[in-house]
């Protein structure tokens, strides 16, 4: 059982920072929700948590450890990151990229065995993408490598895993299908799980706590009734009167009509010129 | 339920088996065939052999075996002395060549990548240029000037690019290429100065360029060996961290792969190798673009495989081809690189024309 602490991080690009004032934690058994508009650095954060861009300034630990300072393989044994529809060599085949995932248990002088082929069948299966698994990675659509991806973490065996955009491709049944999977995974086996999702819905459903950024700092923080508030949505998204309660669990639910953004509506619009002329 | 669930999981491990198996099929075919190819090309020359002879005088120096000679001293001499050296060079250059030219490719997921890239051939060819040039009294010494000069140069000409690149503590492949392209076009040009103010040694220079093994001798077999030996044991090490970097970068960072250190030791050991190969030998083309291709094609891009499948392809692809240089138009020898780039090229546009798989 390991958490994320994320304390007082800023992060840039060369010198234009990005992000900065960041702190809150991912517990263990926990999902943390990202959400924020587009550009707002939420895919920035994941990177800088698994070590791909440098901090700019504060730090960022996992199990206690500072992840600027852990060998790469640690690092990879800790923690695994679901990308946001990445390139996959088309060469490969859906098997071979799962068996990918057991990289960082594996010295320079190892093939996989045994052990490793039945741990990434079992991450297939459990992700429903075992049908695949003989397919090359240049046949399958988004949402098939989404679940792939997925079970490419889950044979890492890590107790922590970053997800960007995991339902981003998929169809409202694969959505929840998804994150059911994942919420499971992160309960059973307490793995402290951080997701920058879009889908405000999606995230009030199925995360424990929601982290909102907006203009390069932390918004809001706490549990979605918390955040997703009908003054956060329109400080942070400009859509008004939005914010409603879900009828089966209470929640906050957000639901779009049409002319409450920052622009009117384009049907709207044509509506009113033709009034105009008519 | 859990029957099934097991016989699932043996059909995709089994299957997964059977690929493996057909790759460790394919290693080891190749590798008689590379024995055979030895043979064949060290019985063929201007005096003809007859296979099982050859056979019999190669078996007879193995330090375990003892064979009652049939043949003259004459015949183990043009065996030993004149063909076998240049049959083994030919080897360890294609092994080389094909080997580096796969770890480029695989490093900077770049399908044109080639061992001479980079700036590597014509830091080289930059190098020995200026060793013919060199007045006589430098030529005397040792393996020769030569191709010490040219190893110095394919070295010092990566290094520069290698400098050139980075960027902070990251070594962005783009910016590698282009400085190495830029480069070496910079190097190209003064090679090209030299050999028109070269006068009557331009002949030399020109042969050297297009590689030829005619004057290989056991020196220098000898000192090639153990740089290729040490390039290609640490390339085939790295084999695992190469298909990962087939990934992109990141995600190649995300699954535990060092990939600045990988980039930095795959970069030393294949420009070693490159080097060395090509210090003795001369600027032999195609033979480090094609074969990893070809061998990509065959057998798939694993690169636990694609690795030392292109070292067994390189060596018996470049041994035919020297075969064929002395032998089409004897006792005039073509050099080997203009016979590599005849079979080469044309090969190469049927591949571009009919591959059905993605190879890359």
């Amino acid at each position: 059982m390991i958490k994320i602490e994320m304390q007082n991080v800023a992060l840039a690009y060369g010198h234009k920072v990005v992000v900065k004032d960041l702190t809150f934690q991912v517990m263990p058994g926990e999902i943390v929700g990202l959400i924020g508009p587009n550009g707002c650095g939420k895919s920035t954060i994941i990177k800088a948590i698994s070590h791909v861009i440098p901090l700019y300034s504060g730090k960022i630990l996992l199990d206690g450890q500072d992840v600027t300072k852990l060998p790469r393989r640690d690092l990879a044994r800790l923690l695994a990151v679901v990308p946001q529809m990445p390139l996959l060599p088309s060469a490969f085949t859906a098997f071979e990229i799962v068996l990918m995932g057991r990289n960082p248990h594996l010295s320079l002088f190892q093939y996989e065995g045994p052990k490793e082929l039945a741990l990434a069948w079992q991450a297939m299966e459990k992700t429903g993408t075992q049908s695949l698994a003989e397919r090359r990675v240049s046949e399958l659509s988004g949402g098939e490598i989404q679940g792939l991806l997925i079970a490419r973490a889950l044979a890492q065996e890590t107790k922590a895993i970053l997800l960007d955009e995991p339902t981003a491709n998929l169809d409202i049944g694969r959505q929840v299908e998804t994150l059911d999977l994942i919420k499971s995974l992160c309960r059973d086996n307490n793995l402290a799980v951080l997701a920058a999702l879009h889908d405000l819905n999606l995230a009030t459903q199925y995360c424990d706590h929601l982290v909102l950024i907006n203009n390069g700092r932390i918004h809001a923080e706490g549990t979605p009734s918390e955040v997703i508030t009908a003054e956060n949505i329109a400080a942070v998204y400009g859509a008004e009167s939005c914010v409603y309660t879900h009828p089966v669990n209470g929640l906050p639910c957000v639901l779009l009509s049409a002319g409450n953004g920052r622009t009117a509506g384009f049907r709207d619009e044509m509506r009113k010129i033709e009034e105009d002329i008519g | 339920m859990n029957a099934v669930k097991i016989s699932a999981t043996n059909q995709a491990t089994h299957s997964h088996l059977l690929r493996w198996r057909s790759r460790i099929y394919g290693i080891l075919g190749l590798f008689i065939l590379l024995v055979v190819v030895v043979i064949l090309s060290t019985a063929i020359g201007s005096v003809h052999i007859p296979f099982l002879t050859t056979s019999s005088i190669l078996i007879s120096k193995l330090p375990w075996v003892e064979v009652t000679p049939t043949w003259t001293s004459a015949l183990e001499t043009i065996i030993f002395e004149i063909r076998l050296p240049r049959v083994i060079l030919a080897g360890l250059v294609g092994a080389a060549l094909a080997t580096a030219g796969a770890t480029y490719q695989g490093l900077f997921r770049n399908p044109l990548a080639d061992p001479y890239l980079i700036g590597v051939a014509q830091g080289a060819a930059l190098g020995a240029v200026i060793g013919f040039l060199l007045p006589p009294t430098w030529h005397s010494t040792g393996p020769g000037i030569i191709p010490l000069l040219a190893f110095c140069g394919a070295v010092a000409s990566t290094a520069t690019v290698y400098s050139l690149a980075r960027v902070g503590k990251t070594l962005p492949v783009t910016t590698l290429i282009l400085a190495g392209v830029a480069l070496g076009a910079f190097l190209a040009s003064i090679v090209s100065y030299l050999i028109i103010s070269s006068g009557e040694k331009i002949h030399g220079i020109m042969f050297w360029l297009m590689g030829s093994f005619s004057l290989s001798q056991w020196s220098e077999a000898i000192i090639v060996l153990p740089y290729v030996l040490l390039g290609v044991i640490i390339i085939l090490l790295y084999a695992r961290p190469l298909n990962l970097v087939q990934l992109d970068e990141e995600q190649a960072q995300q699954l535990g792969i060092n990939v600045e250190r990988l980039k930095l030791i795959l970069l030393a050991a294949a420009t070693l190798i490159t080097a060395a190969a090509v210090s003795f030998v001369g600027i032999i083309g195609f033979v480090g673009i094609i074969i990893p291709h070809a061998v990509r094609l065959i057998w798939g891009a694993d690169h636990r495989f694609l690795l030392p499948l292109s070292v067994l392809t390189g060596a018996v692809f470049l041994i035919l081809a020297d075969l064929t240089a002395r032998t089409v138009m004897a006792p005039t020898e073509i050099p080997v690189g203009v016979i590599t780039a005849i079979c080469g090229a044309p090969f190469f546009l049927y591949l571009l024309r009919h591959r059905k798989r993605v190879i890359f």
